[in-house]
């Protein structure tokens, strides 16, 4: 029975789904976790350590409060909409993904949910949902504080989705693809794209960290001025899957770093640098993808323990006025370096 | 009043080399020394004449020093302090004092730690320890009794010895 291969295709798929919740479900609290302890050694403070060994369980501590709080509804609210919102912010994340290549093949189990060809696409499309669960999570909540955060973000998302998708133009032009274990495979054989290309890498890690809502472009929830923006209505485990749809998001778009920019599952030496035919390089992959992922994520927390919020119109005059051009700039660029290249 | 705005270069302008700049010292940071105290492990050093609970004292003879004179009731600014003197019957073998507090009721909730009833006191019977950790889940057990308050004070090293000498 184990031999059919209709019967083996269904165990990978739900293997490859458990995989997937794992790794997010494991990664998403820790990082948390790791924000907090960072945040606090880069402020000359010691962070949460009393839970556990150094708090290694400080995640399951927070998560069972979150649990236990009152689960409000307010009575201004409109409920469909309100109770959707967090559901949406979520979502997208665990779908992306699907697309995204987290070790090269387990066995004859290649690693990756969906290898379909518009993957990049796919992932860029859904990246732009976030934004309606937390306009909505705005517009639903019926009061300013939320409304304004809202409408920040949305401005803010749309503005820099621009960017975003501008800034891989130059990639896929290189490597002929939107499937990204194609674009993994083109730089187990050529090398990192960040090295040949920095400046879209920069462009997009920018934008993304504008997309992720995080410092310093977290304008949607800004403390001081709306008290915390879209999420203020929100208590118990809608405001927690809001948190954990926040993380997710990060994770996301680390992953989606490690695998345009920094060579996805590969090292660049053998045997790390093409698709694992041993179990155990196969497993050495995944470990490799997951320790790139956690490195951008560090990379996120960083910078947000260390610049402070733009100006909303600091905010838009760098995404409008610098980054596309910029953008636009390296797509002419990186045509014409390849156009050469193919004519000579 | 005209505010000058200083000239940005380009690399100013740019904003990356300041990013860069802060990254390595939160960078820095990371390892550096601490400066968390992880209290109820690790308590503050305290100065020397801190100001923290009032207890009452005993002499080296054992004997309960206050005399009840309830000057400390009468100084106590937030009127914290109650005492109910009653007579001190065979325990002083020196004739020379007639009263003892029967209970000295300290309510920790109005305590305002000015350590007016310490100077107050004539018998140097009542004295501030460094306690500050009074805390508890009522306002009844926020009243620090007789007994509560000699077993927190102890015995004082006393080396004026005002009874003996009378």
């Amino acid at each position: 029975m184990w031999n059919d291969p209709v019967i083996l295709e269904w165990v990978f798929i739900v293997v490859k789904i458990g995989v997937i919740f794992g790794l997010l479900l494991t990664i998403v609290p820790y990082t948390v976790l790791a924000e907090r302890r960072i945040c606090a050694w880069m402020q000359d403070r010691v962070g949460p350590n009393r839970v556990g060994f150094q708090g290694v369980l400080q995640p399951i501590a927070d998560g069972l409060k979150l649990m236990f709080k009152e689960d409000m509804l307010p009575d201004h609210v409109h409920k469909v909409l309100f109770t959707l919102a967090p559901a949406l912010v979520f979502m997208p994340s665990l779908m992306i993904l699907a697309v995204i290549p987290w070790g090269s093949a387990i066995g004859p189990m290649k690693c990756v949910l969906s290898d379909m060809n518009a993957g990049m696409l796919f992932a860029l499309a859904l990246a732009s949902f976030t934004v309606y669960g937390i306009a909505l999570a705005g517009w639903s909540s019926n009061s300013k504080y939320p409304f304004l955060g809202g409408v920040r973000s949305v401005a803010q998302m749309i503005s820099y989705e621009v960017c975003l998708g501008l800034s891989l133009v130059p990639i896929f032009m290189q490597t002929g693809s939107l499937n990204l274990g194609v674009i993994v495979g083109y730089q187990t054989q050529h090398g990192w794209l960040a090295l040949y290309n920095p400046l879209s890498c920069f462009i997009f890690i920018t934008s993304v960290f504008a997309e992720c809502n995080r410092t310093p472009f977290d304008l949607a929830e800004a403390e001081q001025e709306l008290v915390s923006g879209y999420n203020i209505e929100y208590s118990s485990l809608k405001f927690g899957l809001f948190y954990l749809g926040e993380y997710a998001n990060m994770m996301v778009a680390s992953a989606l770093v490690t695998t345009l920019f920094l060579g996805g599952w590969s090292l660049p030496f053998a045997p790390f640098n093409a698709p694992a035919v041993h179990i155990w390089v196969g497993l050495a992959h995944v470990l490799i993808f997951v320790a790139k992922v956690c490195s951008v994520l560090f990379l996120f927390i960083w910078v947000r323990w260390t610049v402070p919020r733009f100006r909303y119109d600091q905010l838009m005059a760098l995404g409008w006025k610098v980054l596309l051009p910029l953008a636009l700039v390296n797509i002419l660029v990186v045509a014409g370096i390849l156009a050469c290249k193919a004519n000579l | 009043m005209i505010v000058e705005r200083p000239k940005l270069t380009f690399w100013d302008r740019i904003y990356m080399p300041q990013i860069l700049k802060g990254l390595w010292i939160t960078l820095k940071h990371i390892p550096m020394k601490r400066f968390t105290r992880q209290y109820p492990e690790e308590k503050p050093p305290l100065p020397e004449r801190y100001r923290g609970v009032p207890t009452l004292v005993r002499d080296p003879d054992r004997r309960v020093k206050c005399v009840a004179c309830q000057l400390c009731e009468f100084v106590c600014p937030p009127t914290a302090i109650t005492v109910v003197p009653g007579d001190r019957a065979g325990i002083c073998s020196d004739g020379n004092v007639e009263k003892e507090p029967e209970d000295f009721i300290i309510d920790m909730g109005r305590c305002i730690y000015c350590g007016l009833c310490q100077e107050a006191c004539p018998e140097e019977a009542i004295f501030l320890k460094k306690d500050y950790a009074m805390a508890s889940y009522s306002r009844e057990q926020m009243k620090l009794h007789k007994e509560k308050l000699l077993e927190m004070g102890g015995i004082h090293d006393d080396r004026i010895c005002k009874w003996k000498k009378k």
